[in-house]
């Protein structure tokens, strides 16, 4: 990365394996069990999240050295609330479409717990820039896991992949399905996506054994 | 942090300011795009009662309804009239559309009497009822639009949600789920309503039998099914007294 600096680089590279908010840090795991049964819906969470960390780091950063310390929960829930509403209002008006199809994630948003948790541990403590990056970069690793988990899940759940039917029509019984396959209902739960996480850590942690606490 | 941050003087004049900007910014916002906001919805009812009426541009597999800019028109062409059902009064208005149904439903509690909408479109020489359904999902709202023949046979739906889980109740409006009740009976050969029931054991994935009041569930959205088939036996079912009157 030749325009960042190699400490720079490494906010946005770190959050993408050695320090994933997911498997890592264990921040956003409630919107990883919720919103996974698909792909596309894992994407928009992504991409969502990407945007209101990224801006919100940058806004609490800003606002570092004037927010009264006993009541930044309370500051960092205002900001991160007011984004998302602005961002509501502003689709409903003027992208209807694509607003109807982000509103369901709005909630899902306000409460993950990856946006306090960075704000916290990050923005208040670094400038914007930095922060800035450590935003777009812990989104990035928490989104490679939701992709990873709504691949697998909408893949062996519903045998597609944004939709398509890549493994053939289950009721008319062509591609796999003629030789007896079957779709797994249960990976469509939410149960599932914890179980496809715990896979992820457990291969993690087997490759890279520092990350192994002690016991 | 500074000390200075930490009084309580300053912390009290921190979140006032703050209340403050974030209030006024945000009344602001969400006044001046409500007009913009409002038109948007109301197109929207438009096409999702053309939609039911199966004046849309689905493709293959995804559900399209016909195009914002057209919709006004089309609105006009295919809706022959608009009629609002109050007890046993039968009135038209052009606004008809605009009825809240969930106001509606508030004030039955109430013991007003409800208005019904219903709007009676023409396509190829059919005819088609097409009737609103309000009702509760497992997060939130979910809502819907039936057209119906003069037998009360569905000959199209269209469902959508406000909080639904993406993937899961969120599903009730793909068209795998709302092609399902085409076809579907609402009423027995004796003519009494019975509705259809979202139900998990129907093992008829293509629906073809249609005089079972059942249609397929989705996996993993229970709740929200059992929200659909309440707001189609509970809402729908308003109407029968209206069909009756139609066949004398």
């Amino acid at each position: 990365m030749g325009i960042l600096s190699k400490k720079d680089a490494g906010l946005i590279k770190d959050p993408l394996f050695d320090n994933n908010p997911i498997t890592i840090q264990v921040l956003g795991i409630c919107s990883a069990l919720a919103i996974t049964a698909e792909l596309k819906a894992s994407i928009v969470m992504a991409v969502s999240v990407m945007f209101v960390l990224g801006l919100g780091n940058v806004v609490i950063s800003l606002m570092r050295n004037i927010i009264p310390s006993k009541i930044r929960i309370i500051v960092q829930l205002i900001v991160v609330a007011t984004l998302v509403i602005i961002v509501d209002l502003v689709l409903k008006a003027f992208a209807y479409e694509l607003s109807k199809t982000l509103s369901v994630f709005v909630g899902l948003i306000i409460t993950n717990c990856i946006i306090m948790g960075r704000f916290e541990a990050f923005a208040l403590g670094n400038g914007p820039w930095r922060s800035f990056l450590d935003g777009i970069g812990n989104a990035l690793g928490y989104g490679l896991i939701l992709v990873i988990v709504g691949f697998f899940r909408e893949l062996l759940g519903s045998g597609t992949l944004l939709g398509f039917k890549v493994l053939g029509d289950p009721i008319e019984k062509t591609g796999l399905y003629a030789i007896g396959y079957e779709n797994n209902g249960f990976m469509l739960l939410s149960p599932m996506a914890l179980i496809v996480v715990g896979i992820i850590i457990w291969i993690q942690r087997s490759k890279n054994k520092s990350l192994i606490e002690e016991a | 942090m500074s000390k200075r941050t930490d009084s309580n003087v300053y912390t009290m004049v921190f979140a006032i300011v703050m209340v403050l900007i974030v209030g006024s910014l945000l009344a602001f916002l969400a006044s001046s795009l409500k007009p913009n906001i409002k038109e948007n919805e109301r197109i929207e009812k438009q096409q999702n009662i053309l939609y039911a009426m199966g004046v849309n541009e689905n493709d293959d597999s995804s559900a399209n309804f016909v195009s914002t800019s057209v919709a006004g028109d089309e609105f006009k062409k295919y809706i022959k009239k608009q009629l609002v059902i109050e007890g046993d009064k039968i009135s038209e208005s052009d606004d008809a559309y605009l009825i809240d149904i969930k106001k509606q439903k508030a004030n039955a509690k109430a013991g007003k009497t409800r208005k019904l909408p219903l709007f009676v479109g023409e396509k190829d020489g059919k005819t088609f009822y097409v009737a609103p359904i309000y009702g509760k999902g497992l997060w939130d709202a979910i809502w819907g639009y039936v057209s119906m023949d003069e037998n009360m046979v569905v000959q199209g739906a269209y469902f959508d949600h406000k909080g639904e889980t993406p993937g899961l109740g969120a599903n009730i409006k793909q068209r795998y789920f709302m092609d399902d009740f085409y076809g579907e009976h609402l009423l027995t050969e004796a003519g009494v309503f019975k509705g259809i029931t979202v139900a998990k054991g129907n093992n008829d994935p293509k629906n073809e039998e249609k005089t079972d009041y059942e249609v397929d569930a989705i996996a993993g959205a229970t709740i929200t099914g059992d929200g659909v088939s309440a707001m189609i036996k509970q809402d729908l079912s308003l109407y029968v007294p209206y069909f009756k009157n139609l066949k004398k």
